[in-house]
Formats: structure tokens, sequence, C-alpha cells
């Protein structure tokens, strides 16, 4: 699902957008109504965050967003809850963006198997790099869902093959040093990074971390498979809710394919 | 050794790890590799040997505190001080190494976490050694509660970031450093504190550590012509508990007893007994026994020592406890204070609130252990006495 999601983009000559939200933000009623918005504004593939006490690779946005959601009762059953809602209304894949805790406490297998029952496609564990676990990336690999792979610009050249070969779905490049959270400058060097990544795998390459404009969204579309937007997201939300995440999402779109 | 070997992860039997972010990898693998060659080079351990000597005043003590001992049921208490290393803690072993090794591999850039501050004083003195750029995140609550040391860094020239995300500690600490290194992680080594985070970490620590046990080893069999029945420490992240333990794990005879903060108590919900109370998670890149809720949050520690406040637990800790090589018990924040007062008043040494826990652990189970005990005072207990103070409505003294 996820990698045809992509396909189908590719075959148009155009970029998929792929938007992450934390789930229960800013309500814990929320997930719902925003997920839509972003499926009815063009959104290709959803992150949907699973909020975590300790979101070591996020940035003060989405931090923030993650202790609002807890705070407000969100929990690992909620996500799922709310994802299978979701599911029953609209076709577009959803990944998992998620921290390791919260799934061993879950019990892997348990949320492998609910996470599927409530229509999850893929699955992106910040934590878990390529290699750090061999067992429980086996056991992600051999479940329906997609394991999303990230590559960073500090991952030597020769290790790309191999974060791509554990990974389906798409392979998500990291555009910059450091967490998550937007940015006003696109790096120089991500056209040239991305291009020799896409050079080396199969997988569709999705760029994200710290796009935050239509204009930033357009010059990655213009190089990659995919973006990703992240805290933007979360920060229209702040500034008016479901719809004004709708409408920055369409912002982007429409940028990205003019 | 082959390269392949060199950066091979390590783990306690299932703990420990590198759970980070992919940007982090490389770091690591590049850490381990320097880690390993600098083990093997003379010169650097040559280095450090002369550091912790002249700098640090190393060997410490081990000071046979007999009324101490009296006063704990007629045990033979002896104290591995620790507290008497410069800056007042063992954390400076630790610093003094990987400041070393930083310098070894060309970063110039220093990043810390620290609790009761102890570590970050101690790597801002490395820093000013050595000539290093130095920044230390403090949890905002840690700044009120060890204001002394925010000073003491600053006059090391470190610069101090308080973070306010969270639960204000050493944990959301902890996750700030980790940001800074996985946004600058091309000039900047993170000199971690404890045997935490991911692979190398916590055995390159240990080993930096582990001159604490290596010393006392040979202290008591000088004094002693036997070895202990026990050795005694306080357990925070773990580092000064495995650096006195490291040495005697071989020894089967000798009683290895970690002391975790039970805050107001067990069964009251505000401790930060992770190995006692909590169950195997991942905080901070390592799998180890960690303090969380039925939904893998994890779940605010609670000590009277901003030093053992802490969620988490060195993930070689969780390792020796399941094998049942060491036992871990834990004291609470009234019975450390109790041992903060009595080791004043008996011995004259104003100990740190994490070590008092080591001591309060003796204090009431000395007289059951069949020999000598060697305590390890990790450190003095100046930072606290303002505290404690104001913890005993004497705050308007100071
Ligand atoms: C004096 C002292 N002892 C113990 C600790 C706890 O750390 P660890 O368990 O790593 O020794 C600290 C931490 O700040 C400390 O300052």
């Amino acid at each position: 699902m996820i990698s045809k999601a992509f396909t189908a983009r590719l075959a148009r000559g155009q970029a998929a957008l792929v938007p992450y939200v934390t789930a229960g933000y800013p309500e814990r009623g929320s997930t719902l109504g925003v997920m839509e918005a972003l499926a009815d504004a063009g959104a290709d593939v959803i992150e949907l965050g699973v909020p975590f006490s300790d979101p070591l690779a996020d940035g003060p946005t989405i931090q923030h967003a993650s202790f609002v959601s807890i705070g407000k009762g969100m929990t690992v059953h909620g996500v799922l809850d709310d994802l299978a809602s979701f599911r029953a209304r609209r076709d577009t894949p959803v990944v998992l963006f998620t921290y390791l805790n919260p799934l061993l406490r879950y019990g892997l297998t348990a949320f492998l198997r609910d996470a599927v029952a409530a229509g999850a496609h893929g699955l992106l564990v910040t934590d878990l790099p390529t290699g750090s676990d061999p067992q429980i990336e086996a056991e992600i690999t051999a479940s329906p869902l997609d394991l999303i792979r990230l590559v960073a610009p500090t991952t030597p050249v020769e290790r790309v093959p191999e974060v791509a070969k554990g990974g389906s779905g798409f392979l998500y490049y990291i555009s910059r040093m450091g967490v998550t959270g937007t940015r006003t400058e696109l790096r120089t060097e991500l056209a040239a990074e991305v291009g020799r990544i896409r050079a080396a795998v199969e997988l569709p390459v999705a760029v994200g971390f710290g796009i935050s404009s239509p204009e930033q969204a357009a010059a990655v579309a213009a190089v990659a498979d995919g973006v990703v937007v992240g805290s933007a997201i979360i920060q229209a939300l702040d500034r008016g809710g479901a719809a004004e995440a709708g409408r920055f999402l369409a912002s982007l779109r429409k940028q990205m394919d003019g | 050794m082959t390269p392949a070997d060199a950066t091979a992860t390590q783990r306690f039997g299932p703990y420990g790890g590198r759970y980070v972010p992919e940007t982090l990898i490389h770091a690591l693998d590049e850490l381990t590799e320097a880690y390993a060659a600098a083990g093997l080079d003379a010169e650097f351990r040559s280095s450090l040997a002369a550091l912790l000597k002249d700098f640090a005043g190393r060997p410490t003590p081990l000071y046979h505190a007999r009324r101490l001992g009296q006063a704990a049921g007629h045990a033979s208490v002896y104290l591995k001080r620790e507290d008497l290393n410069h800056t007042g803690a063992h954390k400076i072993n630790n610093t003094l190494g990987q400041a070393l090794l930083a310098v070894r591999m060309g970063k110039r850039r220093i990043i810390a976490e620290t609790g009761a501050g102890q570590h970050g004083v101690a790597t801002a003195t490395a820093c000013a050694l050595f000539d290093l750029d130095c920044v230390v995140y403090m949890g905002e609550e840690d700044v009120q509660r060890q204001a002394l040391n925010v000073y003491r860094m600053e006059l090391l020239g470190a610069e101090v970031r308080p973070v306010g995300a969270g639960t204000r500690t050493l944990k959301d600490a902890t996750n700030e450093a980790i940001r800074d290194w996985v946004t600058n992680v091309g000039t900047t080594h993170y000199i971690i504190g404890s045997v935490v985070g991911p692979d190398p970490f916590p055995r390159m620590v240990r080993d930096f550590q582990s001159v604490i046990g290596h010393e006392a080893r040979e202290q008591i069999l000088e004094a002693e012509g036997r070895l202990p029945a026990a050795v005694v420490a306080c357990v925070g992240g773990g580092s000064n508990a495995i650096g006195i333990f490291h040495a005697f794990v071989p020894d089967a005879g000798v009683e290895l007893v970690g002391v975790e903060a039970a805050g107001e108590g067990l069964d009251s919900g505000h401790h930060s007994a992770s190995l006692a109370a909590g169950s195997p998670g991942v905080l901070h890149g390592s799998l180890s026994y960690l303090l969380q809720d039925s939904d893998g949050q994890v779940a605010p520690a609670h000590s009277v020592s901003a030093g053992l406040d802490y969620p988490g637990v060195g993930p070689e800790h969780s390792f020796l406890k399941d094998t049942q090589r060491a036992r871990y018990t834990s004291a609470t924040d009234d019975e450390a204070l109790d041992a903060f007062h009595r080791l004043s008043e008996l011995e004259g040494i104003i100990a740190a609130l994490e070590s008092a826990h080591a001591v309060a652990h003796v204090l009431a189970h000395g007289r059951t252990y069949a020999g000598p005990v060697v305590v390890c005072l990790s450190g003095r207990g100046d930072k606290d006495v303002a505290h404690v103070a104001r913890i005993e409505g004497r705050g308007s003294l100071l």
C-alpha cells in the first residue's frame, strides 16, 4: 500500500506528500478529524505519532505535542483505536511513528497484530536503527507492516544498502543533523545526497526533518520521491485546528505540483 | 582485534545495546574504535594514570571507620574515600578519561548532562584542563537544588543550560544532551556521566571508574590480609557502584550490594529504585531496568539526592541483578538524611547525600556481614549542606 502510494505519484511525475501528526493532540478526541483533514488535503501517506515521554529524536514542537497528548490520557491502545476509526472512513495508508519502549511494554507480537488489525501499513521506530536488535527487527519485518528505515547525513555510504535491505515501503532520509523541528533553510548539499541514495537503493526515498514551507516542500519534491512534514503540521494545528492543517498541507501540495 | 570486532556492539546478557537515532550510529562506531585503540596505546594509559595521580589526587585512601563500625553493630567498616578526589566525587575518574579520549579524537566541543552537578563540575574541570568548549545540560529543578554547583561550573568556564522539559531533572537533561549530540555530532563528544547510554558508554565509563575497585581491593588486602565480606555502593546510574564492584566480580565470596534510593518508600511511588521496583525497558539508548507505567511511558523518579533521581540504571547492573552476582537494596530519603548526620558526627566526614544511602545500609545491616565491609563513599556533601539545611527548616541560616 505504501510503496503503491509512492508509485502512483511518481507515475504522474510528482512526489508523495507525507504529513506527520501526534495522536491525541491537541485533544484526546482530535486524532480522527485531523487525519481526515490531512487525507482530504492530499496526504499520500500519514505518519501517526505514538506519544512517548522521552522523545529524544524530537525538537520542541513534537516534544510539546507528545507531553500534551500523554497528559490528556493518550495510550498506545488509544492510538490504535483512533487509527481504526480513521480506517473505517478513509483508505490513506498510515505509518505508526514511535519509540521502542511503548511497543516493548505493550508486547511486540501483540502490538504488531493489533496495529495491523487497526489498519496500519507501516512502522517507523526512531530508536531502532538498522542492526540494533536483529530479533525485534526480524519480527517486524515478518509482519505485514512495512518497516520504514531511516538514513542520516552521517550514515556512511556503504551502510545505506544495508539499511535499505531491512526496510520496505519507503526509505526516510533525514535532511539534516539534529532533531525534528522547522527550519527556514534547506542544506545546499541535500540534492546531491538524495541523488546518491536514490541511485543506491530500489525503495522510494522520502525526505523529512525541518521542512516547513511550500517553497521548501517544492524544492525537496524536485529531488526526492516524497516529502515528510511534521512540526509544521503541528504548528498549523496550533494556529487553526484540523481545517488549518488541511489548508497548510494543500498549500504544500499545490506548490510541489506547480 | 579486527576492525569488525572493535565496532561490534557489546551487551551485558540481553541488556544494553544501541537504541538511538540512526544519526548517532556512525559516531558510536567511531567512538568504539577510538576507545579500543586508546586502550591499546601505552601513552594514552600513562597520560591518564598521571592525571589521576597528580591532578585528581589518586589513589584515594581506604579508611577504617571504627566509630561508624561501632554504630553499625560492631561491624568492621572501611570507607573508600572517593570524596577526597579533586572536585569532590568519583565523577572525575570518568571525565578525565573521556576528555583525554575526545582530544585524541580531535573533538573540541564537549557536552554533558548532570543531576547533582558533580558530573557537570567534573566535566567542566576536565574541559578547563584541556581547553575544550563545554556545555552542561541540567534540569531546572536540579539547578535550584544544586545552585552552588551551577556557579562552580560557570567559574570553570562551562555554559550551563537549564532544561525545562518533562520532569526537569536528570532524565530530561540527558534527553537534551542526546539531542545536542545528534545535532552537533561531527564536532562534539558527549561525556556521559554514568554507566548508562548506548554502547560503548556503559563499558567505557565502567572501565574508567574501575580504578576505584582495583585500588580498594589492594588496600583491603593490605589492611586485613583478606577480601571483604561485602562491597557496598549507592546506585543512581550506577557508575560508582560498577567502579568499585568490577575488580571484585571474580571474587565469588565477596558480596556486592547496590543501594538504590527508596525516596519516600518503595510503596509510595516516589522513589528511584529501578532495579527493585522497575521492569526492563529502553531509555537513553539501552535496555535495562526502568521505572515505567503500564503504557511504557517512563515514570518520574524521586530522591532527596539529585544524583540518584533517575528512573533508569546502567545495563550491567541489570545483568548483575538477574545473574544474582550482585544484590540490590534501597534506603529511604529519611534513612539517608540520618546517615548524613551520623557519619558527620561519628567520623567527621560530611558525605554526599547519594553516598549517604550506602552508609545508611551499613548502619542498618552492617552487623549481618561476617567480615569487613567496604563502602564506596562516592562524594562529599558540601553541595548538599544548603539543601539539607533547607529541608530541616534552617534555610534562613544560609
Ligand atoms: C557523589 C555522587 N555519588 C553517586 C552519584 C550517582 O551516580 P552513579 O550511580 O553513576 O555513581 C552521583 C551523581 O551525581 C554523585 O554525585
